[in-house]
């Protein structure tokens, strides 16, 4: 009371505000690197440490948000992809001397997670069953204290951010002649601490099964109607 | 057996039918058409051997193996506690055919490593040759008995065809010609072998076996009883500077039930981590493969290096320790193959491109990775590869299947992918591309024919079709 009294309204806000956005633990706040054209999708620029991302396939989307971490000599796992395509994975860039699968985890995945949520810092999850809020959150604590980041394939509550491919364009193919060379999508990303919806088109695989470089950035904007 | 086309060994069968040592395969399979090639591998028949090896150490010590399939043991002792020679030979024969069950095998007793071996080869199956007549019995055997192909090709063309010609020349003349060598092999060949046995050090026994009495029930009374017994293991492998990388656990149950299984590390065992595996694969096996309780615990290194090569670094533990740590604590949880890391290998089809290893595993080498490969799929890889293709349709406008024809085309424009019952419309596809290999071998060929294609919705597949129809071999998504 001491110390309100002694502030005025707009100071004490200020205090809170910056004590909000100071790291709480005693881990420094970092970000697993993401490719280019994705870091000004996501808030902060990268993976948050201690966060869930929500992705709605584990597709090519997944493989190119593992390799930078991979390549900067991070461990990478996944956890319940059965039909996980390595070398996908490899030529996106990820490193597999540093990737760890456990592709059938079954009931225990939950168990699987915890325990690979102690060494492996980026971690892509798809969960068999639905996550109960508790068990999320207790996740959610061990990856904040042990400084990790969690991929969702499919729910995750409270999630820090939600990656969607959408409007799938695949160039090369004909009808009845050529093949598959690259895909264009847009990547929409729905954060928690950002409003409104960002997108951007990009190329996912490129020709060379790496993320290709963006088209145009649509970040909408408000306007004065009338 | 053969090597470098050029046999090397065969048995007494072959030898019937015409087939000799230094033929040449043709020549061999010309002799006789049924016979069974092998390729000369030095670690199968030293693995072969090495219990005749023990045999013969149990009855007799001192053995000297010279190759797999010949070894070579002091007379004196075994010929004086039997009364002659030729009774300690037939004795030591008997003994190891009848202990191991082999078909065959000959021995011969003479002064000298050189002769006794030649002994041995004449053998029916036994031959002694009395003390001080090695030169006699050597002076009639062809000079390629030496075993230097220089030699051998070179004195029969001088006229000089047996060993005791070769034995009768003089040394002198023997040393101008052919060196310190050639004076060695003429000694060799009057029956003077300086040779002494050189008895090999029997390894250390270093497995360990655990009797539980009374039997134990619980999982953590095994562990804790095993306690001092796998401190003494890994003490004995200090002792004798190793270290075990790879280690095998055999429990036996009440109801004669067996539970082995062989656990790797990347790093090295410890007692505490032997332990570990110890509870493990009994928390594994308890209820499934062991129904009662434990009567007793063998513990067998399978593989051991030096001690020197593991020394922990100066700073402690690595970050990749802790990894290891953890991947097994989840390969606890999940069995070994829980727990694995991809690598890429050869080969044409999605799935046998990507080799699992188990964690901790070594990684098994697949079909190389640096051949063309032609067949293979190009451009960007699909992220969905399934582990087992999905039977798949595809069907044209009208509804009906479209196959592969006998020219190597699609029978009509394909119009939609049926998978699970559902169909999806395409709006492109390309193919079909054969892909045909091993067309040699009946039981492994494959033929099939990829084709490309994307539905409505922007996900492309890809699939194949052999002879039972379509699959989907992989997703891009």
């Amino acid at each position: 009371m001491n110390l309100a009294a002694d502030l005025s309204r707009d100071e004490l806000l200020e205090k809170l505000r910056a004590q909000a956005a100071a790291p709480t633990g005693s881990r420094v706040q970092q970000h697993f690197p993401v490719p280019a054209p994705l870091a000004g999708l996501l808030p902060g620029g990268g993976l948050k440490s201690g966060s869930a991302y929500c992705l709605d396939v584990a597709g090519a989307l997944l493989l190119s948000l593992l390799a930078e971490p991979s390549q900067a000599g991070h461990w990478c796992g996944v956890v319940g992809c059965l039909d996980f395509g390595a070398e996908a994975a490899e030529l996106a860039g990820v490193n597999l001397d540093r990737l760890v699968l456990v592709p059938e985890p079954g009931e225990q995945w939950l168990a699987v997670v915890a325990a690979l949520a102690e060494v492996v810092p980026v971690l892509a999850v798809h969960p068999p069953t639905r996550v109960r809020e508790a068990d999320a959150s207790r996740l959610a604590a061990r990856m904040r204290d042990r400084g990790g980041t969690l991929l969702v394939v499919g729910e995750w509550p409270r999630a820090e951010a939600r990656l969607v491919v959408s409007e799938p364009k695949w160039q090369g193919l004909g009808i009845g002649h050529g093949c598959l060379s690259a895909r264009e999508v847009r990547v929409s990303v729905t954060a928690r601490s950002l409003p409104g919806q960002r997108s951007v088109r990009l190329l996912l695989p490129g020709s060379d099964g790496r993320l290709g470089e963006s088209i145009q950035t649509v970040v909408p904007r408000l306007r004065v109607a009338g | 057996m053969v090597l470098a086309n050029q046999v090397v060994a065969c048995s007494a069968a072959a030898v019937a039918e015409g087939v000799r040592v230094g033929q040449r395969r043709r020549e061999a399979q010309s002799r006789c058409p049924k016979l069974k090639v092998l390729l000369a591998d030095d670690a199968r028949d030293s693995r072969e051997f090495e219990p005749v090896v023990e045999c013969v150490e149990q009855l007799s010590p001192g053995v000297q193996l010279i190759r797999p399939g010949l070894c070579v043991v002091r007379a004196r002792g075994l010929a004086s506690y039997l009364g002659n020679e030729e009774l300690a030979a037939e004795t030591l024969l008997e003994t190891v055919i009848a202990e191991l069950g082999i078909t065959s095998g000959r021995a011969g007793v003479a002064d000298g490593v050189f002769a006794a071996v030649q002994a041995a080869r004449q053998g029916d199956p036994v031959q002694v040759v009395a003390a001080g007549a090695a030169s006699d019995f050597l002076a009639p055997l062809p000079i390629s008995r030496l075993g230097d192909p220089g030699l051998a090709g070179l004195l029969p063309r001088l006229g000089v065809c047996t060993l005791g010609d070769f034995a009768a020349l003089a040394t002198a003349d023997v040393r101008d010609r052919f060196g310190v060598q050639g004076v060695r092999l003429q000694a060799l060949a009057a029956g003077k072998d300086s040779r002494q046995i050189s008895p090999r050090v029997p390894p250390p026994e270093l497995t360990r076996r655990l009797e539980f009495e009374p039997v134990l029930t619980l999982v953590d009374q095994v562990a804790f009883a095993s306690r001092a017994e796998v401190e003494r293991f890994i003490a004995s492998l200090t002792v004798a500077g190793l270290v075990c990388t790879e280690v095998r656990l055999e429990f036996t149950g009440e109801r004669d039930e067996f539970c082995s299984r062989v656990w790797l590390s990347p790093a090295t065992f410890d007692a505490a981590s032997v332990l570990d595996r110890i509870r493990w694969q009994l928390q594994a096996a308890a209820g499934k493969q062991l129904t009662s309780g434990v009567v007793s615990l063998e513990i067998e290194p399978i593989a051991v290096a030096e001690l020197a090569n593991h020394v922990p670094g100066l700073f402690g533990l690595g970050p990749d320790e802790k990894v290891h740590h953890a991947m097994s604590r989840v390969q606890a949880m999940l069995g070994h193959l829980g727990v694995v890391t991809p690598r890429i290998g050869g080969g044409r089809w999605l799935a046998e491109r990507q080799v699992l290893v188990a964690w901790g595993d070594r990684s098994v080498s697949g079909l190389p990775t640096d051949r063309p490969w032609p067949g293979r799929v190009p451009g960007p890889q699909p992220s969905t590869v399934f582990a087992e293709s999905l039977p798949v349709q595809l069907v044209n406008a009208n509804g009906l299947p479209v196959v592969v024809n006998p020219r190597g085309q699609l029978s009509d424009s394909p119009t939609g992918l049926q998978i699970d019952g559902r169909i999806r419309t395409l709006i492109g596809w390309a193919g079909p591309w054969p892909v045909a290999e091993r067309g040699w071998d009946q039981d492994r060929k494959k033929v099939a024919n990829r084709c490309q294609v994307v539905d409505g919705t922007g996900v492309a597949w890809l699939l194949f079709a052999n002879a039972q129809g379509w699959w989907a071999e992989a997703r891009y998504d």
